[in-house]
C-alpha cells in the first residue's frame, strides 16, 4: 500500500530531522553555556491575562479515569484555579472540549466526551464563571493529544480542555 | 420513494434464459449448490471463461466475477490459466466432461456485443456435473456500466448456487482517514463493494463520521463538524445536496435509518446526557424514545421496523438493550463478560451484530435478537463498527493496528462471513473506518 510506503519514507525523514535537531541542540547548549551571565526568562515570560498565561500558569486541561466523567481531586484543583483566572479575566469565551481515549467505540466515546465536557463546564459555573461564557464540544476519540497505544498515552487523551477565544 | 437515476437503470432485455424445472429433480444438482449455514462446507469449484467479444471488456467482466465469487469464500475459482478454452463460444453447449476434468462443477461463459445504444452482455452458468444450463441473463446497457453488469451476473450466480440473494451489486460508504492521528482528516467516501469507483462526498474541512445508507440508496446520514455543535446531516449521494437533520441545541449523533427510509433514530445530547430520539425525515417531526440518566446511543431498527436495539450504560457498563420502536419496554439482551457496543440488526432479522470490548481486546460478534447464541467472529487490538451486507450473510467492519512511536496505526475495512471463516481486507485508497453497506442497487 502506497500510504504505508510514504509513512516509512516520512519516518526516515523524521529520523534525519531528529538527528539534525539533536546535533543543533548540542551546539545551542554550548552556546548557552557561553552566555550564562545573560539573565534568562525574556522569551518564556507571558503576559498576565493572556491565553499563554492561562495555559502555562493555570493549566488548560484536566484528566479522567477510564470510562469515567467524574472529576478527580487533581482535576478539581485545576478547575478551581481556572475559575479564579476566568473570573479575573472576563473577556474570554470558553469552549470546553471533551475527549476520550481510543479504547472505546466511536459513538459511545462521543457521548462520553460530551459528558466530560459538561462535567467541566458545570464545575466552572458552580465556581462562579458565567454560564453564558461557556460552550461544550465533544471530539470523542477523534482528536487524541498523544499518539500512542499504551496506558500513558490513553491517560493523557482522556481529557477536558478549556479552550479560550 | 425516489426512483434511482437513469444512470443506474438497466434495460433487462431477455432475462430468464434460466434453469428449467429439470434442475429441481436432477439428483446430481447438489454439486453446484452450497448451504453456507452448514459448518465445514466445501467451496464450489467454478471456472469463469473470459467473455467473448471484440475488446477487453469481456476479460474484465470475467475477472470481476472471479474476484467477487472468490472473495465470498463460498467458491473456489479455478485459475484462468487452467481454463481449457479461450473465447468460449457463449452460445454453444460446452464439453461438460472436459470442464469436469479440470475439477469444475460450474462453468460461466458469456459474450459482449456492441449495440447502437451501448452493449449487450449475456452470460450462462452451466452445471457441468449434470450437463445442463443452470441459469443465464442478458442485459442491454450503456457501455460505461460494464462493471455493474459483472456485479449483477455475480449476484445471479451466487443466488443460483447458494439459494440466497447476492450482495455484489452494492456500494459502501465509509470514513476516509488521512494525515497524522491528532489532526486526522476524516471525510465520507463512497465506492463499489469491491473498491472500484471511489469518490468523496465531503471535503474534509470538518470531521465527518458514521455514514449510514438509506434503504432508498440516494441518501446517507452522517455526523459532521461544522459551525456549532457536531450534528447529523442528510446528504444526497448523487447531487451531493446536504441538509441539517433537525436543528438541536446540543450534539446530535449516531444516526440510522428505519428499514422503510422514512425515519432516522439518533442520539441527542442535553446537559451531558445522551438520549435516543426518532425524527421523521420528510416532515421533521420528532419524538423522544429513551429517558435514562445513562448514555443511550447507537440505535438500530429491526428488519420489520417494530423494535430498536441500542447501546446504554444505564446499568453501569455499556450493554445492549432492545425496546419497541416507539420507545418503552427496554430489555437488556447482552450478559457476557465485557462491554457491548454498536449493535446492528441484520436485514434478515435473524442476528444482531455488535462490537465487544473485553480483556483489553475488541471483537465483532453476532447474537440472536433475544441475546442467545452469542458468537464472536473476529477480534483484535481494535475492531469496530459492523455493517451488514443486504443478504445478512456477510459483515464489514474496521480494524485498526496499535499506534506506535507517535505514528497512527493503519485502519482498514474488512469483510467476514457469518460463520467467521473468511475474513479479507477490502481495498481502499486511503486508511478507512466506519463502513456502511448499501442495499442492492435497484436495476
Amino acid at each position: 500500500m502506497s500510504g504505508r510506503t510514504n509513512g516509512t519514507r516520512k519516518d526516515i525523514k523524521m529520523f534525519k530531522f531528529k538527528m539534525l535537531a539533536a546535533v543543533a541542540a548540542m551546539f545551542m547548549l554550548s552556546a548557552c553555556a557561553d552566555q550564562a551571565a545573560v539573565p534568562a526568562g525574556g522569551a518564556t515570560a507571558v503576559a498576565p491575562g493572556s491565553i499563554a498565561d492561562f495555559r502555562q500558569n493555570v493549566g488548560d486541561r484536566v484528566f479522567f479515569d477510564t470510562d469515567q466523567s467524574s472529576l478527580r481531586p487533581d482535576a478539581r484543583t485545576t478547575l478551581t484555579r481556572q475559575a479564579e483566572w476566568l473570573k479575573r479575566y472576563g473577556n474570554y469565551q470558553i469552549t470546553v472540549e471533551g475527549h476520550a481515549d481510543e479504547r472505546g467505540t466511536r459513538e459511545y466515546n462521543l457521548a462520553l466526551g460530551d459528558r466530560r465536557a459538561t462535567a467541566v463546564r458545570q464545575f466552572l459555573v458552580a465556581q462562579g464563571v458565567p454560564a453564558a461564557r461557556l460552550k461544550t464540544i465533544s471530539y470523542g476519540k477523534e482528536r487524541p493529544e498523544v499518539v500512542g497505544s499504551d496506558d500513558g498515552s490513553w491517560s493523557r487523551n482522556r481529557r477536558g480542555v478549556s479552550a479560550l477565544q | 420513494m425516489p426512483r434511482p437515476t437513469s444512470r443506474f437503470r438497466f434495460l433487462v432485455a431477455a432475462c430468464a434464459v434460466a434453469a428449467t424445472s429439470v434442475f429441481g429433480i436432477a439428483p446430481a444438482r447438489a454439486q453446484l449448490t452450497i448451504d453456507m449455514t452448514r459448518p465445514n462446507f466445501e467451496p464450489v469449484p467454478i471456472a469463469i471463461a473470459d467473455f467473448a467479444g471484440s475488446d477487453r471488456v469481456g476479460a474484465e467482466i470475467a475477472q470481476i466475477i472471479r474476484n467477487n465469487l472468490q472473495n465470498s469464500g463460498l467458491f473456489r475459482v479455478i485459475p484462468p490459466a487452467a481454463v481449457i478454452e479461450k473465447n468460449v463460444n457463449a452460445n454453444a453447449v460446452p464439453r461438460h466432461a472436459d470442464w469436469r476434468g479440470i475439477g469444475a462443477s460450474g462453468l460461466v461463459v458469456g459474450q459482449v456485443t456492441a449495440t447502437p445504444g451501448g452493449i449487450k452482455v449475456d452470460f450462462r452458468l452451466w452445471d457441468v456435473v449434470v450437463g445442463q444450463q443452470a441459469t443465464g441473463l442478458s442485459l442491454n446497457t450503456q457501455s460505461a456500466q460494464w462493471r455493474r453488469v459483472a456485479h449483477i451476473f455475480s449476484d445471479a450466480i451466487y443466488k443460483r448456487v447458494t439459494g440466497e440473494e447476492g450482495y455484489f451489486d452494492t456500494r459502501v460508504a465509509y470514513v476516509s482517514e488521512t494525515g497524522p492521528l491528532n489532526r486526522r482528516v476524516k471525510r465520507i467516501a463512497l465506492m463499489d463493494q469491491d473498491g472500484a469507483n471511489n469518490r468523496y462526498l465531503t471535503d474534509g474541512a470538518g470531521l465527518a463520521l458514521t455514514p449510514r445508507f438509506s434503504p432508498t440508496l440516494q441518501e446517507i446520514v452522517y455526523m459532521g463538524y461544522a459551525e456549532g455543535p457536531p450534528r447529523v446531516y442528510l446528504q444526497n449521494v448523487e447531487s451531493n445536496r446536504r441538509e441539517l437533520l433537525g436543528n438541536f441545541p446540543g450534539m446530535s449523533f449516531a444516526p440510522r435509518f428505519s428499514p422503510d427510509g422514512t425515519k432516522v433514530a439518533m442520539s441527542l445530547s442535553q446537559d451531558g446526557n445522551s438520549s435516543l430520539y426518532e425524527m421523521n425525515v420528510r416532515g421533521r417531526s420528532q419524538r423522544r424514545l429513551t429517558n435514562s440518566p445513562g448514555i443511550d446511543t447507537s440505535p438500530s431498527y429491526s428488519a420489520d421496523g417494530t423494535q430498536i436495539v441500542f447501546n446504554s450504560d444505564r446499568g453501569g457498563t455499556q450493554q445492549l438493550y432492545v425496546m419497541g420502536s416507539g420507545g418503552g419496554g427496554e430489555k437488556r439482551i447482552s450478559f457476557g463478560d465485557g462491554r457491548y457496543a454498536t449493535p446492528v440488526w441484520s436485514p434478515r432479522g435473524d442476528f444482531i451484530a455488535f462490537t465487544k470490548i473485553a480483556g483489553g481486546q475488541f471483537g465483532i460478534g453476532v447474537m440472536r435478537p433475544d441475546g442467545s447464541g452469542e458468537r464472536m467472529l473476529a477480534s483484535g487490538f481494535l475492531v469496530e463498527g459492523p455493517t451488514w451486507a443486504p443478504n445478512g450473510r456477510v459483515l464489514m467492519f474496521f480494524r485498526q493496528q496499535p499506534n506506535a512511536a507517535g505514528r497512527a496505526g493503519a485502519v482498514s475495512l474488512h469483510a467476514i462471513d457469518i460463520t467467521g471463516r473468511f475474513e479479507r481486507q477490502v481495498p481502499t485508497p486511503t486508511d478507512a473506518s466506519d463502513p456502511a453497506w448499501s442495499p442492492l442497487i435497484p436495476q
